[in-house]
């Protein structure tokens, strides 16, 4: 514990390097497109357009809990995608990050963490970037837009602390097992079936069955997503206690990453 | 406290066994060995109880054969690997030149790549933007700077890896034969800028196989071998101690290679450089130095006898013997026969032996090529070997050319300069 203190001490004074490289991962992901930064904005878009048209209009639920609209559904998945879409894209880089800049590990002296860390804030800054597309569609729908959206932050820290305690751990492992990354994809679409994105827990079938509904609590990412459904949509403060536990949970995910990534330090310069 | 301290130490690599490195995360879990494998297979002794102090202001050299630990060395002084076993201690900042710009992103441009670069090697943001025209000035990459880095050539990737390395103002600077590919015109401002090093009295670890520079500018130099610190001193003294068992290291592979069957005809490649009917035949070409003792290494001090075998197969009247030295680039040094000396041939018949005597090898360090014939006045071969033989010209000076002028020095009792020591 004292160690990952000392650790994170280290990593506080490496805050401008990990600043500089975030900017760098940004701009350099758009460098050469002609939209440049404005991809930002469109890709969400985009994906919203996709998804709305694909849920909304051709599988079109019939539940209550969407008022029988698409539009009202493709919201609710949006206020899901947006934020699954960083955690999943942050997981898989992260298997990535070590091997790709193994370059720098092997001849320059800084701490490896900073790299999982530049992926996950690189992707939250896209998600950033996603979410006036949301708001706006928010108040295009004619939706109100209440007070609880002020508590997106607290939801933000708790998925920031649970998702770079995830990329720690997937990061330091992939040096040595290579085809984490292989299963990691595919364990990454169960996982978005196995969270409220595409449904909701309010839907008859999940209320009715008790085993489903443990299931899906169990899952740390239901109550993160959760939380931004409970900021945007739902507008209630119903979801904070279960928030809370999932900050714990994360810090608990968090510092075992953060173990096992410290552990294995040492042979990354040899096995990347 | 000294600015460099490596004490006992040994790093010891884990290698994994070609089995291992296709082992599966899911296969580990299947067979419950997940811990297990992650346990290497075989460990090797990189560094094997190295014990070295620099001290202050002193520009320190490392040698050695490619494998002995120079790098591993160098890495762990600058923090980058943990020793296995010992403790490596330093005083100050360090810059790495260990490899020059790694790290540099190649769709972002150079400005951009420089403040990266700089911060990555423990430079603030302030300090960057003053020293930027210099860094970008001493890169000579003025024109360039806005454009992204993958544009780059390599030698201009170097040069601005190397000016932002050279500007961190580390008091410590470890350099990895970086300089190795640098152009000609760029390296000697490199050499100034670590003698500008030098003059401020800061520590310097310098790693490289090119000896003469090791030579120039190191005071102190460690010699390692398989692991191990075979000699550290001054520097001249190691890197003749180094030199010497590097000649006798090539002597002992010329030595294997000569245990070879001498002159198969049906060695294909051989056979390529060798032609002529064999109406006589040179049987065996020996190299011998004065003493009389085989080699294949000489000291231009040194004579060389190179003696040969022949045998007439038939009696003959019209004949020549000659020899020709060819340098590794292919240039002649010398060559000579018989007929050009005028030397007139009566008779051969039979089993004969022909030693050619150089008195003085007058011939600068390298690897030569020796071609000897027998052939008729007018050039018709009877056995023609073409660069079929080598040997080593060893010397410890640095001198260059085709061949060693033997000369001497003088000066005016006004020109105040010392003859070598030795």
């Amino acid at each position: 514990m004292t160690r990952i203190l000392r650790n994170l001490r280290e990593l506080y004074r490496y805050r401008v390097l990990i600043q500089n490289l975030v900017v760098r991962e940004l701009k350099a992901r758009y460098r050469g497109t002609v939209l440049g930064f404005l991809w930002s904005f469109f890709n969400p878009l985009l994906l919203m357009i996709v998804y709305t048209a694909v849920f909304g209009l051709i599988i079109n639920p019939r539940d209550p809990s969407f008022e029988k609209s698409p539009f009202v559904y493709a919201l609710y998945l949006f206020c899901g995608i947006l934020p699954w879409h960083w955690f999943a894209t942050s997981s898989l880089e992260s298997a990535n990050v070590l091997m790709i800049n193994g370059n720098l590990i092997k001849k320059i002296l800084f701490p490896a963490e900073v790299l999982p860390v530049v992926t996950v804030t690189s992707n939250m800054i896209h998600f950033f970037f996603g979410l006036p597309i949301l708001l706006l569609f928010i108040l295009i729908m004619g939706r109100p837009l209440t007070l609880y959206a002020l508590l997106l932050p607290v939801v933000v820290l708790v998925q920031y602390v649970f998702t770079l305690g995830f990329s720690l751990m997937i990061s330091s492992l992939t040096v040595h097992f290579r085809d984490i990354k292989d299963i990691l994809s595919n364990w990454l679409t169960f996982w978005f079936f196995a969270t409220p994105i595409i449904y909701a827990m309010t839907f008859d079938s999940i209320q009715k069955s008790g085993p489903l509904r443990l299931m899906l609590n169990l899952n740390p990412m239901t109550h993160v997503i959760q939380g931004y459904q409970y900021c945007l949509y739902y507008n209630s403060l119903f979801h904070w206690k279960r928030l809370g536990i999932t900050l714990i949970v994360s810090l608990i995910l968090f510092v075992i990453g953060y173990m096992i990534f410290d552990r294995l330090r040492d042979s990354f310069a040899e096995e990347v | 406290m000294q600015p460099i301290e490596v004490d006992h130490v040994s790093r010891i690599y884990q290698k994994y066994s070609a089995r291992h490195r296709f082992q599966t995360f899911k296969s580990a879990l299947v067979k419950g060995d997940l811990f297990r494998s992650l346990r290497p297979d075989e460990l090797v002794t990189a560094l094997d109880d190295v014990t070295l102090f620099v001290e202050k202001g002193q520009t320190f050299g490392v040698i050695g054969e490619n494998g002995s630990g120079k790098s591993t060395l160098l890495k762990l002084i600058a923090g980058i690997a943990k020793p296995t076993q010992g403790e490596v201690r330093t005083q100050g900042k360090i810059s790495a030149l260990i490899e020059l710009g790694a790290g540099f992103h190649p769709e972002i441009t150079g400005r951009e790549n420089v403040f990266i670069n700089g911060i990555m090697l423990g430079l603030t943001k302030k300090e960057i933007t003053a020293k930027f025209d210099d860094i970008v000035e001493f890169a000579e990459l003025e024109e360039f700077i806005e454009a992204p880095v993958k544009t780059y050539s390599s030698g201009m990737y170097m040069r601005l890896g190397f000016a932002i390395a050279i500007n961190v103002n580390p008091d410590i600077l470890l350099i990895d034969e970086v300089l190795a590919v640098g152009d000609a015109a760029f390296v000697p401002r490199c050499l100034d800028r670590i003698d500008d090093f030098r003059r401020r009295k800061k520590t310097i670890l310098f790693v490289s196989h090119d000896l003469s520079t090791v030579g120039k500018i190191c005071d102190r130099v460690a010699w390692l071998k398989n692991g191990r610190v075979r000699m550290i001193g001054e520097s001249k003294r190691i890197i003749d101690a180094y030199l010497q068992d590097v000649a006798e290291k090539q002597e002992r592979s010329f030595e294997r290679r000569q245990q070879e069957p001498f002159i198969e005809s049906s060695d294909q490649d051989r056979r390529e450089n060798r032609w002529g009917k064999r109406e006589i035949e040179i049987t065996r070409v020996v190299l011998k130095n004065a003493r009389g003792e085989v080699g294949h290494v000489f000291s231009p001090e040194d004579g060389m006898l190179i003696e040969m075998d022949v045998v007439a197969h038939e009696a003959a009247d019209d004949f020549a013997f000659g020899i020709g030295i060819f340098n590794s680039q292919g240039i002649c040094c010398y060559g000579t026969n018989t007929f050009l000396e005028e030397y007139e041939p009566v008779s051969i018949q039979g089993e004969g032996k022909i030693i050619f005597r150089i008195d003085k090898l007058s011939l600068v360090n390298g690897t030569y090529y020796l071609d000897v014939a027998v052939h008729k006045r007018d050039g018709y071969p009877y056995d023609y070997h073409r660069n079929l033989y080598s040997f080593l010209v060893s010397s410890t000076h640095k001198d260059v050319g085709v061949g060693l002028l033997l000369h001497t020095w003088s000066f005016t009792s006004g020109i105040g300069i010392k003859p070598p020591q030795d």
